[in-house]
């Protein structure tokens, strides 16, 4: 019994030693929108690609992943917001912004009997501004001819957390409407001019399918999981489109994309393109201070934004654009450690 | 020899108690100089509006604390309305009248109901508590004491009114197991002294045990609206976060504690995370008035501790 401790003792700490001498970790945080891709990434990347990295992602939210990295207590930051010149100019060198997922938006809602809802961007504007009450106003009908509205009051449902989320619906909203973007605005959490507050994906989800006659916003994969009814919205183009892996693909693929890849992706130009989609980031320093880190983070980074693609798909993130994923690869190239 | 040693010893005991004593007040201490050197920014910028204002919007960083305080004031009294009675009237229960199995079955489902973590009971509310409440309670009270501005209004379910019962169902277990306690140390003379002068049942509980120990169970109450004020996971779930304030208990509302909790992680920026550290020390400020308040409350109407006299 003794020496079965013993020689586990041992064993133990041989396998110890070994971690130590091979393994080298990289720390991340942030976004909590971009975890289950993350979780998927660093498992696959792990067991097919290189055995020696290991992977510690705090999903805390955007606003924190930016805070550590800009006070250099993690090696790459994740927002769902791009972070601004004056959030930047906070840290010790030159941030980079690298997409690495994109997702949908969609807004669930509670009307029994009802399969099929359209609305467009001024009407959700005037839902949300809590101008329109009722589900049966003219402007609603006139959008779903031959659906039979209720009479019922409409109940608003947003996130009461601070959220990526958030900012992408926001975005969409001051993108289509020159009134909400003066009297409210975008950011990850905002003053809302009426309805409910549910904290997280899971309490918006839940007040929806409780509350008949609600409406509000969730991200695509969960509304999918939940099997949530929701709206199909009219584009830039004019036509009315649903949120579907393809649509929001569309959306990225015909986005104007800056060189330093802060873009926004709203309401992009495109017959088939979803017009409430965001991308997420990772952030990364230029200049890389711990050598060893950085020479296992890059090369992740250029394998999640191709091949790891394939993966987060499964998840329900539209994968990136081919061009894209060049032009990203290309940025990588520019980091020095 | 021996007694220099007791003396010793006696010296190390208290040094050693005093100073256990004292990290609680350092604890405090730091929390709140921790607090106060966060809301710096914010202190500076909004001054004592930031108390009596009543707008929150972090794009315009425009920030007032107002409707929070109104919240989380209007959420801990509704939890104590409802939690106080029953809390005492159960410790009664168990300490007075009930046999001796019922009672012990008894308190170890309270010890249980202490023990369900926030979250889950949050869970339970957001899916069972709040649509029971939205189908049943809420029109029936409506319907019956509509006529008053409390009871006015749509009704949604996630309301102030839910998180005050929230909040009442977690400081229930609280609130009764220390009255139980203080009860249980009101000395056998009280209620024989009382039996003996022909005193009903209820008259002995009330004239002795109750009044006896009534410093005690203040106390206990005492206790339960601290974490009233402080509870944060459930009643975010339930309350509907929006910062408004309204006479209507059915409307939605919003905590001190929820704000923080809900917005500080995706906070950026300076101004904002400072106004969120100046709600936490507002928070601390609200208990510490309450808590005093309730003191002065007591010295005035129970009058100076009797002290019993073993």
């Amino acid at each position: 019994m003794k020496k079965l401790i013993i020689s586990l003792i041992a064993g133990a700490s041989m396998l110890g030693a070994l971690n130590i001498q091979a393994q080298t970790l990289i720390n991340g945080a942030g976004s909590s929108f971009d975890n289950p891709a993350f979780t998927k990434w660093f498992s696959v990347y792990q067991s097919t690609v290189d055995k020696t990295v290991n992977f510690n992602y705090q999903s805390i939210g955007s606003g924190a992943g930016q805070k550590l990295l800009l006070s250099e207590t993690v090696d790459f930051g994740a927002s769902d917001a791009p972070m601004t010149d004056e959030a930047m100019a906070g840290g010790p060198g030159k941030i980079l912004h690298i997409p690495v997922v994109a997702g949908g938006v969609v807004l669930g809602y509670n009307l029994p009997g009802i399969a099929k809802l359209r609305l467009d961007g001024d009407t959700l504007v005037n839902i949300f501004m809590g101008n329109i009450t009722k589900w049966n106003d003219p402007k609603i009908t006139a959008l779903n001819p031959g659906t039979n509205l209720p009479a019922q009051a409409i109940v608003v449902v947003h996130r009461s957390d601070g959220s990526g989320t958030t900012f992408i619906f926001s975005d969409y909203l001051s993108s289509v409407s020159p009134v909400w973007a003066d009297s409210v605005g975008k950011g990850t959490a905002l003053k809302w001019p009426t309805g409910l507050g549910g904290k997280g994906n899971e309490g918006v989800a839940g007040q929806i399918t409780q509350l008949a006659g609600a409406i509000g916003y969730v991200e695509l994969a969960y509304a999918k999981q939940n099997h949530m009814s929701y709206a199909e919205l009219k584009n830039a183009a004019g036509k009315f489109v649903a949120c579907t892996l393809e649509t929001v693909s569309a959306a990225l693929a015909t986005a104007t994309i800056p060189e330093d890849f802060r873009f926004s992706m709203v309401n992009a130009p495109g017959d088939n393109s979803y017009p409430i989609s965001g991308a997420s980031w990772v952030l990364v320093y230029q200049k890389q201070k711990n050598a060893g880190n950085a020479k296992k983070l890059v090369p992740f980074l250029k394998w999640a934004v191709t091949e790891g693609q394939k993966y987060s798909s499964q998840l329900d993130y539209a994968p990136l654009a081919e061009n894209v994923q060049q032009r990203e690869l290309k940025l990588l190239d520019t980091i020095a450690f | 020899m021996n007694t220099a040693r007791k003396r010793y010893g006696d010296t190390v005991f208290r040094c050693l108690t005093l100073l256990m004593a004292l990290s609680i007040f350092a604890l405090v201490a730091l929390i709140g100089i921790e607090l106060f050197e966060g809301s710096g920014k914010s202190m500076h910028k909004f001054g004592w509006h930031f108390l009596v204002s009543s707008v929150w919007d972090p794009i315009a960083e425009e920030y007032g604390a107002l409707p929070f305080i109104f919240g989380t004031l209007v959420s801990s009294a509704i939890a104590l309305i409802i939690a106080v009675p029953i809390s005492i009237a159960t410790a009664v229960y168990l300490t007075e009248l009930a046999p001796r199995v019922v009672s012990q079955l008894l308190t170890m489902f309270i010890e249980l109901l202490a023990a369900v973590p926030s979250v889950i009971l949050g869970l339970w509310g957001v899916f069972v508590m709040v649509p029971w409440l939205r189908d049943h309670l809420f029109p029936w009270l409506q319907n019956h004491l509509g006529f008053l501005p409390l009871f006015q209004g749509p009704i949604y379910g996630v309301s102030m009114f839910a998180g005050g019962i929230i909040v009442a169902i977690m400081i229930i277990p609280i609130i009764t197991s220390v009255s139980r306690e203080i009860l249980q140390s009101v000395p056998k003379l009280q209620r024989e002294a009382a039996y003996a002068l022909g005193a009903t049942r209820w008259e002995v509980t009330r004239i002795s045990v109750l009044s006896y120990a009534k410093k005690g169970l203040f106390g206990a109450v005492i206790l339960g609206l601290g974490r009233a004020l402080g509870e944060t996971m459930a009643v975010t779930m339930v309350i509907g976060n929006s910062p408004q304030i309204v006479k209507s208990l059915f409307a939605p509302g919003y905590t001190l504690s929820s704000v923080i909790a809900n917005e500080f992680n995706e906070a950026t920026g300076s101004l904002y995370p400072s106004a969120l550290f100046e709600m936490g020390l507002v928070l601390l400020g609200v208990t510490v008035l309450v808590n005093a308040l309730a003191q002065l409350l007591l010295t005035t109407f129970a009058g100076p501790n009797v002290k019993p006299q073993n």
